[in-house]
């Protein structure tokens, strides 16, 4: 062994010269793996293939995986429809609609997946993997705002278009803000202009707000937002205590909000955050306590039929704001309601609905460009305007690719008729009432062609 | 002469960079030709042998070495944000910083050994964690992450430069962007040289030193040693590699998230030196890869994939084989993953090298046997024609 030791010593300047060398010839190779990056104008230009390819990045495990699992299903569907099998689903009541159930521009459509594990870190590798490897043309979807600011910005670099999912955080289209990145969901800003009327006339002007608030971006936007609309209407904020993401047991941030004299608690919570908080909150007897000489009152600012379920009797007469809902009766909604309960056996959540639109408007939007090419795409998405997608006349606007477009108010159905109808619409607030103005939020958009 | 050349170090490490810098090469027929997970095979490979220097070599357990690891990336994104996108002074700010972080930390944490070092390093790491995730929030910027913005100043860049560049700045080596496939060669001579230093110190006296204090560390101290100085050096040496990871991590992909310095995290790192062989040089290493591609490629399969990697099967067989295939992939891939550490853990102690190991023992002997079995037919052969005689 010691003789094996002293060859090294002596071999080693030299040898680590040679060896140096052949690093050095190993490190000139990345020029011969690249050559297919030369040959293409854009990244994952489809050029003559037969197929394009989507990439589905959801959750599949954590926190929001019941959420992941819906957009699946109805990124499935979306990809079904687009290429001309099923029975159409929203192709038929879309309007303005270029796609003709061949594919996109006469490319029958593909996907891969990954799962996002609502982490940053796992969800850039996924979207990584689903860019350099897979070669996608588009990346999709996700069910937290944390991780859609991740990967928007991992796009914008990579000049690949994503569609973003489930994301409520104002700072997805504020100040973190993407010239690759649109969002067809709607934002914390938008349900506290919705949600603050109601609450005003449910509740009255006096009274003591306890904010539980998840710990990350979306969180606090929607605290923000809420806190806002509230103090301004004249309510006070008692206290807003961070929760991290995943808790499970809300236990602990509870029972200081009985004695904290507030008597309205505010979940900033979402997917099975929300479904833990809110069933202890209701547990823990608040709902029937009395402060103040008031009823005492929980509030769910961002609502969705998914959580509802899992929350089972405690969301009962609740308030809060959603994107969609599956009972709505527009021609949208029932077509898109039929072709995934055929599929599936239930109807569609809302985190699905946002998925399916954002795949249709894409594809809608490659077609009506007559190219894949992402800057021409980007600008046939900016200022579109559609209807008979579920939520009425809607626009992405130019500025920072919000759409903009109505907000349901919905209270948890007291009297449900079946273990679906959980959600009731309470308002339809139209879109004017939610528009703020782009600049509020700061941000940019960057550039077309990076 | 060959076989000698190849066993001697010398031969370990050229057989080991050509390894390394021929991977696009033999991963392409595995799926695992892309630039993002090749980063992550020589990132991670520099953490696994960084930790095996300490849990390899003096049996000290540290679940809290994901730390470092995201001290590293915090510290390398401010550099990118304050001074400048190349990524050396990135790099050595990471290992200067996780380095004093590791000093710190083990100081307090080696005055325990066994399951009590375990305890503090966890305990040392989640409190870490915590406050990246909350109370450090200006300066991690929370669960988001941190990330680059285009209002940084980065005055070194913007002395030497006034070019106003639309959009946010790539991170470069004097020029040569650090995304990508020349991302992963920057990353792979990193992991060489990091690999050269590693096996210098197994070789080394000290190595030999911090291998006596795993067998037995009271007989040390009574023949006059203090344990204790050698210790530190080498927790703060296995922090120096998890920083220089980290630093890489933000180098190939300039954002930096709390969930780094997670125990899960911590413990991968600990499941892939099990996995590959603790205390072996290249056993590590064989651990990320199986780890990181069973994150990576496992997790990616859905059922269409797998119908069309089962398509030669007859339709009913097809079907039935998907459905129980398609429980161990795709959402199922920790499952496997777990099934995997558990046959490991049980049928060979000593990781995929022990197998390996095995194999070639098995393999010898059948060979040794069998020319030994020749030479008893040829022996017994030339006996019979003595007897005919």
């Amino acid at each position: 062994m010691s003789n094996d030791d002293k060859k090294f010593d002596e071999l080693s300047r030299r040898g680590f010269l040679k060896a140096g060398a052949g690093v050095v010839a190993a490190a000139s190779a990345p020029a011969f793996f690249m050559k297919d990056a030369w040959a293409a104008d854009f990244r994952n230009n489809p050029g003559r293939s037969k197929t394009v390819k989507f990439g589905f990045n959801v959750p599949q495990s954590g926190a929001y995986a019941d959420e992941g699992a819906d957009e699946l299903r109805a990124y499935k569907l979306a990809v079904k429809h687009i290429n001309g099998e099923g029975d159409g689903g929203m192709l038929n009541t879309m309007k303005p609609i270029s796609l003709k159930g061949d594919g996109i521009l006469g490319k029958k459509l593909e996907y891969v997946t990954g799962d996002t594990q609502t982490k940053s870190d796992a969800a850039r590798a996924s979207a990584k993997r689903m860019i350099e490897k897979d070669g996608v043309l588009m990346v999709t979807g996700g069910s937290s705002s944390g991780v859609a600011i991740a990967v928007q910005s991992l796009c914008q670099e990579m000049g690949i278009v994503f569609m973003t999912g489930l994301t409520h955080s104002n700072d997805t289209t504020g100040k973190d803000k993407r010239r690759y990145g649109f969002r067809h969901m709607f934002n914390a800003h938008m349900s506290g202009s919705a949600l603050g009327p109601v609450l005003k006339k449910e509740y009255g002007t006096d009274r003591q707000a306890y904010h539980l608030t998840a710990d990350y971006t979306w969180g606090w936007t929607q605290e923000e937002s809420i806190k806002n609309t509230t103090e301004a209407m004249g309510w006070k904020t008692t206290a807003t205590v961070r929760t991290p993401v995943g808790a499970g047991d809300f236990s602990q941030y509870i029972t200081p909000v009985l004695n904290s004299g507030a008597d309205v608690l505010i979940l900033n919570h979402y997917g099975k955050d929300m479904i833990n908080s809110l069933t202890q909150a209701v547990q823990f007897g608040l709902r029937d306590k009395n402060v103040n000489g008031k009823n005492f009152e929980i509030i769910v600012p961002l609502f969705s039929r998914l959580m509802a379920q899992g929350a089972g009797d405690a969301i009962k007469g609740i308030l809060g704001s959603t994107n969609w809902n599956w009972s709505l009766t527009d021609a949208g909604t029932k077509a898109f309601v039929k072709s995934f309960g055929q599929e599936y056996g239930f109807p569609p959540s809302q985190a699905a609905h946002t998925c399916y639109v954002q795949a249709l408007q894409y594809a809608d939007a490659c077609q009506r460009a007559g190219t894949f090419y992402p800057p021409e795409v980007i600008k046939q998405l900016e200022g579109h305007k559609f209807d008979g997608m579920g939520n009425g006349p809607t626009e992405y606007r130019a500025e920072d690719h919000q759409a903009f477009k109505d907000v349901l108010v919905v209270r948890g159905n007291e009297n449900p008729s079946s273990q679906f109808d959980l959600l009731k619409v309470e308002q339809i607030v139209p879109r004017s009432q939610v528009e703020y103005d782009a600049k509020i939020f700061g941000g940019e958009l960057g550039p077309y062609v990076v | 002469m060959n076989k000698q050349f190849f066993q001697s170090d010398l031969g370990t490490m050229l057989l080991f960079s050509v390894a390394i810098l021929t991977m696009p090469v033999w991963l392409d027929p595995v799926g695992a030709n892309y630039p993002d997970l090749l980063q992550k095979f020589a990132i991670f490979g520099i953490f696994a042998i960084g930790f095996n220097i300490l849990f390899g070599l003096t049996g000290y357990l540290s679940f809290g070495h994901a730390v470092f690891l995201g001290v590293g990336s915090y510290t390398a994104v401010w550099s990118f944000k304050l001074l400048s996108m190349n990524v050396l002074p990135a790099i050595m700010f990471s290992m200067i910083i996780a380095g004093i972080f590791a000093i710190g930390i083990g100081y307090l944490c080696l005055r325990r050994s066994g399951i009590y070092f375990s305890i503090l390093t966890l305990a040392f790491a989640q409190m870490s964690y915590n406050m990246a995730y909350s109370v450090l929030t200006p300066i991690t910027n929370g669960e988001t992450g941190l990330q680059l913005s285009s209002q940084d100043p980065r005055i070194v860049d913007n002395a030497f430069s006034d070019a106003v560049v639309e959009g946010l700045p790539s991170t470069n080596l004097f020029g040569m962007e650090m995304s990508g496939y020349p991302g992963f060669y920057f990353c792979a001579v990193l992991l060489i040289i990091a690999f050269f230093f590693s096996l210098r110190i197994f070789r080394s006296p000290f190595g030999m030193k911090l291998q006596a204090i795993k067998s037995n560390q009271t007989r040390m101290r009574y023949t006059g040693f203090n344990t204790r100085p050698y210790l530190l050096t080498a927790f703060v040496i296995s922090g120096i590699y998890a920083g220089l990871a980290g630093s890489l991590l933000a180098v190939t992909d300039p954002l930096a998230g709390a969930e780094r310095m997670q125990w899960t995290a911590s413990g991968e790192v600990v499941l892939m030196t099990i996995l590959g062989g603790m205390g072996t040089l290249v056993g590590p290493l064989l651990g990320v890869g199986i780890i990181k591609y069973f994150e990576n490629i496992f997790s990616s399969l859905n059922s269409n994939r797998l119908h069309e990697i089962f398509s030669w099967l007859p339709d009913g067989l097809e079907d039935f084989v998907v459905t129980v295939v398609s429980h161990f992939v795709g959402e199922g891939w920790q499952l496997t993953l777990g099934l995997l550490f558990m046959l490991v853990v049980i049928f060979l102690p000593g990781g995929v090298m022990e197998g390996i190991r095995r194999t070639s023992t098995v393999i010898k002997n059948y060979n040794a046997k069998r020319s030994q079995n020749k030479e008893a037919v040829t022996a017994a052969a030339s006996k019979e024609s003595d007897d005919g005689k």
